[in-house]
């Protein structure tokens, strides 16, 4: 997806983003977190393969290798748009129900589209329990121990495998890849398979820049009570 | 043919944004010239399900099992699974929170649903069934068409005034049969943070960056939203320098929100940061840099000193408290 400092540009009368001259990265909640946690588990000696899964189309892999850089044994590239959520789910589900994997991690949402609900489909899809927003992951046996976020604090819960689980900032630190790993995720292995066809559930239409501001209007430091009243009687806020 | 809405209650009394959600939801059922019905699940009184009329609800659907106090995912999807085909329903709306962010992904693939998630608009019917929803980080706004028969869709919280107006639901009975697995997953142990202001929900948020200089100085952000009632938020640099907990940083990469006022004291505004607060319906910027980006994006903005400005506009609040109370 388009990096975070991307300036986002439109065209073809709105109907569509300029990817000319962006950046693409993976996903920060994908690469920081969900693929990180991944490959301390395995390193820690409680995840026996680490298998990347992504859906697009070959331009993504240099993205693809990048992210086999920071560890992992192999990559997999569905080769279809990922356009809808469900199609993405969809995508992966067909492939993950015959590799069998015990824990699937995903970022809590993606930062371009933010519909965070490939996940949770995922699960349903694969008739898995899905843990959301989780900000620490330990496996204990055959149980995942997450601590997620809930409203107003924290919960911890318990889960057996296996589950699919969404992450945020705290499940581990961001990894910068090593030279040694750059040069091994040349030769790792990089499949690509062809998807069975999804039904389209949704697409999107047109897209609109936000509202220019009308421009600040600037207080004095030492006149707070202006503020106060503009926020009262102007902005309705207080 | 209904529109059916899930309903989030704590405690027993339905939270605001549900009561959001409902009237939402009732909307889009006179615009389809069918009636809004929501499900409450848990415990929750009668005459609070009744009450949903004066939001736009006809009927409530319930089921009283203490499992379902508890988020449980699978549970609360089988109750709108169930409650949609009882109803034949076409559109289920739920909040795009924590909990409908659970639930709704699940919910759209027992339907065969289309999801939209993050809706800021009610469909527009003469395009199809579009809604408006927030993309990029809140640098640009999507059209999302749903093209399937049933819709699902997660309600972006304080996109719409709640309006209470006349009316009583009829609260039936939901059957529901409940399989094992539904509740997989055990709640070990909750922390709630006392006595603070859910940042997600919060109506009021004074957030703080690096120009606060150190922890030791929150106190200043602390009185004044105190002072506001409103929550406590900071930028991405301060989360990582352990200033403060991560759950209140905002941005691209920490939390997104909406609220009616936003307050940022020394933040430069990184279009990342600008990103996760950029919905705020007005923006006070408080720097003492003239030049920093914020000010771009800000509704008033104060040129100055945070150490200072800081506790003046807190008694200025004390003040108009005072005088309006």
């Amino acid at each position: 997806m388009p990096d975070t400092v991307t300036k986002i540009v439109l065209k073809n009368n709105n109907t569509a983003v300029e990817e000319q001259g962006v950046t693409f990265i993976i996903n920060p909640y994908d690469e920081w977190y969900a693929l990180v946690r991944a490959i301390e588990l395995k390193e820690a000696g409680i995840a026996t393969d680490v298998h990347l899964i992504t859906v697009g189309r070959a331009v993504t892999e240099p993205v693809i290798r990048k992210a086999l850089a920071l560890g992992g044994d192999e990559a997999v590239r569905i080769d279809a748009e990922s356009n809808d959520p469900y199609e993405v789910a969809s995508y992966i589900a067909e492939y993950a129900k015959g590799a069998g994997y015990g824990l699937v991690l995903c970022g809590k949402e993606s930062i371009d589209y933010h519909n965070g609900s490939v996940g949770p489909m995922l699960a349903e899809l694969l008739d898995q329990d899905f843990i959301g927003f989780a900000s620490s992951i330990a496996i204990e046996g055959r149980q995942a121990v997450v601590k997620r976020e809930i409203e107003g604090g924290e919960e911890t819960d318990t889960c057996a495998m296996p589950l699919v689980i969404s992450c945020q900032k705290g499940v581990a630190e961001a990894r910068i890849p090593n030279m040694r790993g750059i040069m091994s995720a040349r030769t790792k292995p990089l499949k690509v398979i062809t998807p069975s066809a999804i039904p389209v559930l949704t697409s999107i239409t047109a897209y609109e820049m936000p509202p220019v501001k009308a421009g600040v209007k600037l207080i004095a430091a030492d006149n707070m009570d202006e503020l106060v009243n503009l926020l009262h009687t102007e902005a309705k806020v207080i | 043919m209904s529109v059916i809405v899930l309903v989030e209650h704590s405690g027993g009394v339905v939270k605001k944004k549900s009561l959001e959600a409902v009237q939402y939801a009732a909307q889009i059922a006179k615009q389809l010239n069918t009636t809004a019905t929501a499900v409450a699940l848990g415990n929750i009184s009668e005459t609070e399900m009744r009450s949903l009329g004066c939001y736009g609800a006809k009927k409530v659907l319930h089921t009283d099992d203490a499992r379902l106090d508890d988020l449980h995912a699978r549970a609360y999807t089988r109750a709108l699974v169930t409650a949609a085909k009882n109803e034949g329903a076409k559109v289920i709306i739920t909040l795009h929170d924590n909990n409908g962010r659970a639930v709704a992904p699940r919910t759209a693939v027992q339907l065969k649903a289309g999801l939209v998630a993050g809706a800021l608009s009610y469909p527009d019917l003469n395009q199809g069934f579009v809604i408006r929803k927030s993309v990029f980080s809140g640098k640009a706004f999507a059209f999302v068409n749903v093209l399937s028969d049933v819709k699902v869709i997660m309600l972006v919280a304080n996109s719409f005034p709640v309006v209470k107006g006349e009316g009583s639901a009829t609260v039936e009975k939901l059957d529901i049969a409940f399989e094992e697995k539904d509740f997989g997953i055990k709640v070990k142990e909750v922390s709630k943070l006392t006595g603070e202001i859910s940042l997600a929900d919060a109506e009021l948020v004074v957030s703080g960056g690096r120009g606060m200089k150190g922890p030791e100085n929150w106190g200043l952000i602390e009185n004044l939203a105190k002072e506001l009632g409103a929550a406590t938020a900071c930028s991405r640099p301060v989360a990582d320098a352990h200033w403060r907990p991560h759950h209140e940083h905002v941005g691209q990469t920490g939390g997104t929100i909406r609220p009616n006022l936003y307050i940022a004291a020394g933040i430069s505004g990184a279009i990342q940061h600008l990103a996760g607060v950029s919905g705020s319906k007005t923006i006070v910027v408080i720097n003492k840099d003239p030049e920093a980006p914020f000010f771009k994006a800000a509704t008033y903005g104060v040129v100055g000193d945070v150490m200072e400005v800081l506790p003046k506009l807190t008694e200025a609040v004390k003040k108009y408290k005072a005088q309006h109370h």
